[in-house]
């Protein structure tokens, strides 16, 4: 810790000593609820659609410039690497897109009590499941 | 800020072993961090058999066995041993409760005891909450009023009024809560945690109290109230089953509101 809290982490010990006190365990210790992997997926998913984006940016830009450029750009997305990209990022993008909606809900002030918040979490997780198996079937059904 | 992993010197390494007594039949091993401020050491977790048989149901009645029969040196807090003091609130198989209120028997396996997470050890199971007592202090949780008082009687309250209040004065301040929400372990120098802004909602919901716009300036704050993301933590941990997470959200909704 490096803030106001630091202060209380000193203390004597019985010989009047000045001692550095411990902090308690936390992530090491702390069991899982699901509302805690799905808040910290979130973000996660919100930082890699961010970074993501920029592979989609240079696909339009690509697209925009001329047929050389272009066509290494498909190759690229058609690649095994290019498509692990493209799956990561659209599993972000549906996850993100029915979590966000998840909070919304709860911005409204509705959804906080037991057994609800857990449901919509795992809601949020099936959702996330079927849309992304829905969008690379249509997506390589047409390919 | 965000720290991960635990400093150098609370990273916690194996102690030693406690056997049960020999014929013991139902034997459970209890997993308890360890520290003093005497021996220079870093913590540990010591290892307590005990006859199930012959101890009584909770968590805590294992505690007060081992400090009894086996160990007297075994530091925590504890007084009216029925989840209305708040004083025995420990890390308890993962989750924050209290020990008095937590069966033996829902744990599978040996029980891990650690004391409240991400705080500083005065010793053993005994964290300091003197940073989460001055900001329960900062919410100022008291009645306000401009107003007199009647002369010839209390302020009262309609029934519907006085029903806003529940499951806020059940709160018995133990902070298994803000202690269970990772927002609270890395901004608790500033985010004031579930437990106090539960406490500040108390006395928003209040009808009698007349200083509700002061209060929601008080909280309306990049940190006091908005480092909550929703994580849910709070209300999963709470052994009175009450709702911070909820309580958080209708302030922010109060604010959002009063703008227009």
């Amino acid at each position: 810790m490096r803030d106001v809290r630091d202060a209380l982490m000193v203390a004597r010990n019985s010989e009047g000593k000045l001692v550095r006190r411990p902090l308690s365990p936390h992530l090491q210790v702390y069991r899982w609820p699901i509302s805690m992997a799905l808040s910290i997926l979130h973000r996660v998913t919100g930082v890699g659609l961010a970074i993501g984006t920029l592979l989609l940016t240079w696909w339009l830009v690509a697209a925009a410039s001329s047929d050389d450029v272009f066509d290494r750009a498909q190759w690229f997305m058609g690649s095994a690497l290019g498509l692990l990209l493209l799956f990561g990022w659209s599993v972000a993008l549906i996850f993100h897109f029915f979590s966000g909606i998840r909070h919304l809900v709860w911005d409204a002030g509705v959804g906080f009590d037991a057994p609800t918040y857990n449901t919509s979490g795992w809601a949020v997780l099936i959702a996330t499941g079927a849309c992304t198996v829905l969008v690379w079937v249509i997506g390589l059904a047409v390919w | 800020m965000v720290e991960f992993n635990l400093p150098l010197n609370s990273r916690v390494g194996q102690g030693q072993t406690f056997k049960a007594p020999a014929g013991a039949k139902r034997i459970r091993d209890f997993k308890v961090y360890r520290w003093s401020p005497d021996d220079g050491k870093n913590p540990r977790m010591d290892t307590y058999q005990i006859d199930l048989d012959s101890c009584g149901p909770m968590v805590l009645d294992a505690l007060i066995k081992i400090k009894n029969e086996i160990d007297p040196t075994l530091t925590f807090r504890r007084s009216c041993r029925e989840g209305i003091c708040g004083s025995c609130a420990m890390n308890i198989d993962g989750s924050n409760t209290l020990a008095c209120l937590k069966p033996i028997e829902d744990v599978k396996g040996a029980v891990q005891i650690n004391p409240l997470p991400h705080m500083p050890v005065v010793k053993d199971l005994v964290p300091d909450l003197s940073q989460a007592y001055a900001q329960y202090r900062s919410v100022q949780p008291w009645i306000q009023t401009d107003t007199p008082a009647p002369p010839d009687r209390e302020r009262l309250q309609s029934k519907e009024e006085r029903a806003k209040l529940d499951g806020m004065w059940e709160c018995i301040l133990c902070f298994c809560c803000s202690t269970s929400c990772p927002s609270y372990w890395w901004n608790g120098d500033r985010y004031l945690g579930p437990a106090v802004l539960l406490a500040a909602y108390r006395w928003i919901a209040d009808s009698r109290d007349e200083a509700t716009g002061a209060r929601l300036d008080e909280l309306e704050d990049p940190f006091k109230l908005y480092r909550c993301h929703t994580i849910m933590n709070c209300t999963n941990t709470c052994p009175k089953g009450l709702n911070p997470a909820k309580a958080i959200g209708a302030i922010k909704q109060l604010i959002v509101e009063r703008q227009g």
